[in-house]
């Protein structure tokens, strides 16, 4: 028998299994990092590693979710973390569709709650949504039954990502806490940038946010307070100054009419990441980029490429944050019922 | 049941298990966790001590193999599973502490069939406590146990309890 089968509501005696983290996830979307405790960060970390071995199976495949569907509401574009999170569903044989803003009818001037309510007729248990306007998926939470995942919405958070981001640097650093992290470029854009300095503060890392005065919005350095606030510096070798981690930002070439810098070429001279650079950083500090890279502005070919660039694995990671979060959240109630036996 | 009565029944399993697989290649253990693990690790040991038979031991999780995900009031904490050795041709032992109703035994066979094909599946439990559910059945049963479906059967192990017996447990009313 599962250990759950002996050992629940005796009281008597054995404690139910449990490495520290939380029995139940206990919740029902994941809209950001913010509303996130400790236990279930690491509740989701844990599962994400024992769910990793699936991806490495000859048949990468498990029925854990079978029979559930999953949709993808994407209104950004995205390669990669919609093929992430659709990938983790089929690999859990959830049915994943996924429904584009071009192949939509938001050009035909629905609005969100109402696409998603029409969506929900179709009774989906998770919607994954990526929206250009923050709050987006929290709109959607008030407003539909189904499980909602935030995946990138404005420039709030992108929880998934920072996930990600913690289950790659755990692949390289017995803990988060203590390390020392540097996120360095567009932070007053970057949802990554939000969403990995709640989660870090969280667990304890020491985080530096580093970019040009512009891209640097004001009171960054109170975020995510009580919790560990981000040091803000514009100078990138103070920055990298001892760094464990380092985090480079995509500069979003889109914004560059928007005047923020004045060249491409000044800014990778100031904020772009090359090897004498990284001389400042710890020796085996580890570089981190959410990706799509762009060669030449925010960080160099030879660093991109060289040994200590783990943007790969933050990839293959991705995966299983998301194959764990839709378990969790799929199974993960705010009033759990009865408890039967297995 | 006492720690030495338990040492005692693995060390009887361990002989049945050879018995019954006499002549065969490949002989091979999956612990159910948790404390399927451990039970498979000990029968390992006492095989090696015996015959000098060295036989791979794996760990199985099967919690994404549950048919009441939907209906569990708390969520599993999905472990991982470990079989670092290719299941096609060997005879799998799956090992568990208690049979009930034959789900957990169940999904066990469902996931380890996504890992491979196995020659043969046989199942070894300390303790058959009656009450099944499903058409399963085990090869190795150290004890059977009469029982009441509300009552629950303990089994403390030390690697995992730090203490070691077996206890029939009267439901909390």
């Amino acid at each position: 028998m599962s250990p759950e089968a002996i050992a629940p509501q005796s009281g008597a005696s054995t404690p139910p299994a449990s490495r520290g983290g939380p029995v139940s996830f206990n919740a029902k979307h994941l809209l950001g990092i913010e509303p996130l405790s400790v236990d279930q960060i690491q509740l989701i970390l844990e599962t994400a590693k024992s769910l990793r071995e699936i991806s490495t199976r000859p048949i990468k495949k498990v029925p854990t979710l079978r029979g559930k569907t999953v949709i993808n509401l994407f209104f950004e574009a995205s390669t990669r973390t919609r093929t992430s999170f659709e990938i983790a569903a089929k690999r859990l044989s959830a049915d994943a569709i996924n429904i584009s803003t071009s192949a939509s009818s938001i050009v035909k001037g629905e609005t969100l709650v109402d696409t998603a309510r029409n969506l929900e007729a179709m009774a989906p248990d998770v919607i994954v949504i990526r929206h250009s306007s923050a709050g987006a998926p929290h709109q959607l939470a008030g407003s539909c039954t189904a499980c909602i995942v935030n995946a990138g919405d404005g420039a709030h958070e992108h929880p998934t990502q920072a996930l990600l981001d913690a289950l790659t640097i755990l692949d390289h650093k017995p803990a988060l806490k203590g390390l020392r992290v540097a996120i360095i470029g567009d932070i007053a854009h970057s949802r990554v940038a939000r969403s990995n300095c709640l989660l870090l503060g969280k667990m304890g890392a020491r985080v530096t946010v580093c970019g040009p005065p512009t891209l640097l919005p004001v009171g960054f350095e109170r975020m995510g307070a009580p919790d560990g606030p981000p040091a803000v510096t514009d100078r990138m070798d103070e920055a990298l100054d001892g760094a464990d981690v380092v985090m480079m930002l995509r500069i979003q070439m889109e914004r560059q009419r928007e005047a923020f810098f004045p060249s491409v070429r000044e800014y990778f001279r100031y904020y772009g990441l090359t090897a004498s650079r990284m001389r400042s950083a710890k020796p085996d500090a580890i570089i981190m980029h959410p990706g799509p890279i762009n060669r030449g502005v925010e960080i160099a070919s030879e660093v991109a490429d060289g040994p200590y660039s783990v943007i790969l694995g933050q990839v293959a990671s991705g995966v299983a944050i998301r194959m764990a979060v839709l378990y969790l959240v799929i199974g993960g109630r705010e009033q759990p019922p009865q408890a039967p036996e297995g | 049941m006492s720690s030495g009565q338990i040492e005692r029944t693995i060390r009887r399993l361990a002989r049945e298990i050879l018995d019954h697989n006499r002549g065969q290649q490949g002989l091979a253990l999956v612990g159910i966790r948790r404390r399927g693990v451990p039970l498979a690790e000990r029968l390992a040991r006492a095989l090696w001590e015996m015959q000098a038979v060295k036989v791979p031991v794996g760990h199985l999780d099967i919690n994404l193999y549950r048919d009441d995900l939907s209906s569990v009031a708390t969520q599993p904490i999905v472990q991982s599973s470990e079989i670092d050795f290719p299941l096609s041709r060997k005879i799998v032992v799956l090992v568990d502490d208690v049979l009930f109703t034959g789900r957990t035994v169940r999904a066990a066979m469902d996931a380890l069939v996504d890992y491979g094909r196995p020659k043969a599946i046989q199942l070894c439990v300390l303790i058959d406590r009656g009450h099944r559910e499903l058409p399963i059945q085990a090869h190795f049963v150290g004890k059977t146990v009469e029982t009441d479906a509300a009552e629950m059967v303990e089994v403390r192990l030390k690697e995992i309890d730090r203490r070691e017996g077996v206890l029939l447990v009267e439901p909390a009313s």
